[in-house]
């Protein structure tokens, strides 16, 4: 909410299904959208949505902690890419 | 590991040869372009890291106060406030290539440079709360715009960097052994054929210096 009135563009979404009809939304004309926001909660629940534009350079996909807190999927993605990178987690944590 | 497929012949050894050698060039080459990649993207991994943990708790801190905001004013109020921005963004979006990845840069115009001029609304019918919570909530998002280019510069980099590996390994366990192997399994077959033959050629001789001399 607060989002708006920084100038930003806000979809809100109440569950994964109209998040991820959002997304679809969002990403259909590739190009208008650099970087999308997404609360970890619910992009919890669009893995797979998301992971679509992971190799492709727009747009990133950023997840951001919500209302209730960080629960730590922001950082995974960090670990994962790391993994992919590497093939092992050299991070230690 | 020498597959029967290639033929002994002097010319497929030195079409061999040619090929161990680009194979060794190249896997020399994407060896150096992996280690690079890798220290690059060891730095960006670092920078992200400070980055996302200060997004979380900007972010976090932000809500927090919105939290307080929004049991201070009536939510219709609240919504009253925040619903027509003053400020806009404007994201403009360039390429940097980084050891041929393209990888996207971000710059960002705001309409209103004046940092005090973000607030939507008049300050009569809205509590101090509000106005703490955009402040805290615009100067996260700086941060959230850096994270962004460089969470993605961390994906792609990460995904260039598999792919690297996967050639060098190729090369390196795959294609320069099968080469070796083929090269050393036609030399060893020539060899074989030039000894045949001198034996022959000894032999033919033996036979002719029998027939003109009578050699017992």
């Amino acid at each position: 909410m607060g989002f708006k009135a920084l100038g930003l563009e806000t979809c809100p979404a109440a569950n994964a299904a109209e998040a991820a009809q959002a997304l679809r939304t969002l990403t259909r004309d590739s190009g208008d959208y650099a970087i999308i926001y997404i609360e970890e909660t619910l992009a919890a629940q669009l893995g797979a949505e998301i992971d679509k534009f992971k190799d492709s350079p727009t747009p990133a996909i950023i997840l951001i902690p919500g209302r209730e807190g960080s629960i730590g999927l922001g950082q995974s993605a960090l670990k994962a890419a790391v993994e992919r990178a590497v093939g092992t987690n050299i991070l230690g944590d | 590991m020498a597959s029967t497929a290639v033929t002994p012949t002097r010319m497929v050894l030195n079409q061999l040869k040619g090929r161990l050698k680009t194979a060794r060039r190249g896997h020399k080459l994407l060896k150096d372009k992996r280690d690079e990649l890798m220290r690059q993207f060891m730095d960006v991994v670092k920078l992200n890291k400070q980055l996302r943990i200060r997004v979380e708790d900007g972010l976090t801190a932000a809500f927090a106060s919105l939290q307080v905001a929004s049991s201070i004013m009536s939510p219709e109020m609240l919504e009253q406030a925040l619903l027509y921005p003053r400020q806009s963004v404007e994201l403009g979006m360039t390429f940097k290539n980084i050891m041929s990845v393209n990888v996207p840069q971000y710059s960002f115009h705001t309409k209103n440079n004046d940092p005090s001029e973000i607030y939507p609304y008049g300050f009569a019918q809205t509590s101090g709360e509000l106005d703490d919570a955009l402040d805290k909530l615009a100067r996260v998002f700086e941060d959230m715009l850096e994270l962004a280019q460089v969470e993605k510069t961390m994906q792609l980099l990460a995904e260039e960097i598999e792919k690297t590996r996967r050639r060098v390994n190729a090369l390196e366990y795959v294609m320069i052994p099968e080469l070796e192997g083929n090269i050393k399994y036609i030399s060893m077959k020539l060899e074989e054929n030039e000894n045949s033959t001198k034996v022959r050629l000894l032999k033919v001789k033996e036979m002719v210096l029998q027939d003109a001399h009578h050699y017992k």
